[in-house]
């Protein structure tokens, strides 16, 4: 017997759902297995998983709440990756959008929330946006390589943040805690209703459907997916493809700072360093399952946010390392990504003959 | 006493940019056939846990560091799966081999934070360790240090002048013209990936066996990213590897120095020092290194024949 590989002729169409379920059971399969190993009981875990993400209402608001910035990183990411532009750098655009905000929050607490609210998104946009734009623009005008430059970015954000947090911006009252005060009452985003979700849930929603209307229906869009697809192609039909690369990046950036501003403004109510959870690394794995689309990423960023409620409750009950969720976000990634050659491919057994 | 200081400087460089050197030579040795491995921050973070479990059990540092080396290369695997057999995309599988290798070592590795283990010792070099300068910079050292030195020259002999390696970066420029000329292409890509893993781990496992002998969380703190820029700077030549590593090594021991002698400018800002210098070592080689290419054939996955 051995194995031989076709091409697929046709397209798959349901058969690729039934993939992507495949290989979600294998990587939950494999999570089982090294929960197993560390001498804790697989099964109990898994559903201990489960219930904790989606099993109560308490449970969905804390997903929605962790979807919210993780869906606005993972739209950024995902408008960038359709020019093929390797943004990495979700996690410090946040970490920028986040100081911007609060710098407006500390530096005008006088004005009106009406004034207030809007400014610091704008200063979260521009932040973060001019964050994005520094690897474009060496991308363009040096050709250097925007993946380590954006994955730099990160860390130097994130430092930039404990800088103000440790310094400046430290709290007298705080007791020696890194943090900023509590910011006045104008520059929190309202709770709905009586949940804990708050109205960035509504920003969230409007930037998603900006996007999707932006990427399929718009000659702007349009152009992105051609240029992505073939940057050769695209220069000679004389798309502006420098333009593109500055635009995505700025925007990208500028959602990331977004996702940045409504965590420190809607769910801390001030700046401090336990604001950075790697929501901007989670945002690459929600944009690439989600294969770009941007109502899809929605659909992927609950997942994946379930994905972290449900392990907080794995680590109460069983006393599982919190990494443990960031293993299954890397195995279902790698299987996500193997399983993909299915849909191209198919294995044959034959005789050898 | 200023010379003083400087020589310890310098030493320290050596000593602190070892982990980078070896895991920068690994990312050469993988990128020189091809296949692009964006996971050296995971791997090398499992390559230091298997290092300091191992050690701490046999009692053996040598022990720790084939360990290390082990590991990362059966993590370097699962890309090498991923992508040789799977033909997933590459900067998506490394990603993701970074995101889970940086949550196994933790997962495994939260018990042991804090808890020391037996590492190497310094082994000064009979004669050479006497030379002026040079002896105290260069040979005063671990025996990990020593071996680091060997191996750049080994690799660069290696691509050079072997028919392996010379079979290697054919593969990684041109696999089809390879593949005619009836190299075994998917062969010497898995050597790639396996070897390239190797000496990543070896980095890793440099960092708690030598460097320091205990356990953290995120231990590698982005080196594994440095030497994918390294990549870069060295323009895919090993013997310039050292250069590159040293010079981090020198910056990230001068940041060190400094906040230990109480300065009084914030930590934050010399930690930045690092990932700074990073984009700007990338500036430079993109400005100077026009003509100097990756290998052609660098990410782009070798479809399976009919």
């Amino acid at each position: 017997m051995r194995v031989q590989v076709t091409k697929r002729q046709e397209p798959l169409g349901w058969g690729s759902c039934f993939i992507f379920l495949g290989a979600l059971a294998f990587s939950l399969a494999v999570s089982a297995a090294l929960l197993g190993l560390q001498g804790k009981p697989p099964v109990t875990g898994i559903r201990l998983l489960f219930a904790g993400a989606f099993g109560s209402p308490w449970a969905l608001e804390d997903c929605l709440l962790k979807a919210v910035p993780i869906f606005l990183c993972a739209l950024g990411v995902a408008v960038a990756f359709r020019l093929q532009i390797w943004n990495l750098g979700a996690e410090g655009q946040f970490a920028l959008g986040a100081i911007g905000a609060s710098w407006v929050a500390l530096s005008f607490p006088t004005l009106p929330g009406r004034y207030l609210l809007p400014l610091m998104f704008l200063a979260a946009a521009l932040a973060g946006g001019l964050w994005g734009l520094i690897p474009a623009v060496l991308k363009l005008g040096l050709r250097v390589n925007e993946i380590i430059v954006t994955l730099m970015l990160n860390y130097i954000g994130i430092l930039i943040l404990e800088y103000k947090v440790y310094g400046a911006w430290k709290d007298p009252g705080s007791f020696g805690f890194p943090m900023t005060p509590e910011f006045p009452a104008a520059a929190i985003v309202g709770s709905i209703g009586a949940t804990r979700l708050n109205w960035g849930l509504l920003v969230c929603l409007a930037a998603g459907a900006a996007i999707a209307l932006f990427l399929d229906h718009t000659r702007l869009g349009y152009e992105l997916k051609a240029s992505g697809e073939n940057i050769r192609a695209a220069r000679y039909a004389r798309l502006p493809y420098e333009r593109l690369v500055l635009m995505v990046m700025a925007l990208s950036g500028a959602l990331a700072g977004w996702a940045g501003c409504l965590e420190a403004s809607g769910s801390l109510h001030r700046l401090q360093p336990t604001i950075m959870v790697g929501y901007g690394y989670t945002a690459i794995v929600v944009a690439w399952l989600a294969r770009l689309h941007p109502l899809k990423i929605a659909i992927a960023a609950l997942l994946l946010a379930g994905l972290r409620v449900g392990v907080e409750n794995l680590h109460l009950d069983l006393q599982v390392p919190a990494a443990f969720g960031q293993i299954m976000e890397g195995l279902i990634l790698l299987t996500v990504l193997a399983g993909n050659f299915f849909k191209d491919y198919r294995l044959r057994w034959r005789e050898a003959g | 006493m200023t010379a003083e200081i400087v020589i310890a400087l310098l030493a320290a460089a050596v000593q602190s940019g070892t982990p980078i050197l070896y895991a920068t030579l690994g990312e050469i040795f993988s990128e020189r056939s091809g296949v692009l491995n964006l996971g050296v921050e995971g791997i090398m973070l499992i390559g230091a846990l298997a290092g300091f479990i191992t050690a701490k059990a046999t009692g053996a540092p040598l022990y720790g560091f084939l360990a290390g080396g082990v590991c990362g290369a059966l993590l370097a695997a699962v890309h090498g799966l991923v992508c040789l057999f799977f033909q997933g995309n590459q900067v998506v599988s490394g990603l993701a081999l970074t995101i889970l290798g940086t949550g196994l070592s933790s997962f495994w590795g939260t018990p042991f934070i804090g808890q020391r283990t037996v590492g190497f010792a310094k082994l000064p070099l009979p004669l050479l360790s006497e030379i002026p300068l040079l002896g105290d910079i260069f040979f005063r050292h671990d025996p990990l240090i020593y071996l680091s030195y060997l191996l750049a020259p080994l690799m660069w002999a290696f691509l050079r002048y072997t028919r392996w390696g010379l079979g290697l970066r054919a593969v990684g420029e041109h696999p089809e013209a390879a593949a005619a000329a009836g190299l075994r292409v998917l062969a010497y890509r898995w050597a790639g990936v396996l070897g390239g893993g190797v000496l990543m781990g070896f980095g890793g496992a440099y960092l708690s066996l030598a460097y320091t002998h205990l356990w953290t969380n995120g231990l590698s703190a982005g080196r594994g990213w440095i030497a994918v820029a390294l990549v870069i700077f060295t323009f895919w030549r090993p013997g310039r590897a050292i250069l590159g590593a040293y010079l981090f090594g020198g910056v990230m021991a001068f940041q060190l120095r400094l906040q230990a002698m109480g300065t009084t400018l914030p930590s934050s800002l010399l930690l930045m020092l690092p990932y700074g210098l990073t984009i700007a070592v990338l500036v430079f080689s993109s400005w100077r290194g026009r003509g100097t290419e990756a290998p052609a054939a660098l990410g782009i996955n070798i479809e399976p024949r009919e």
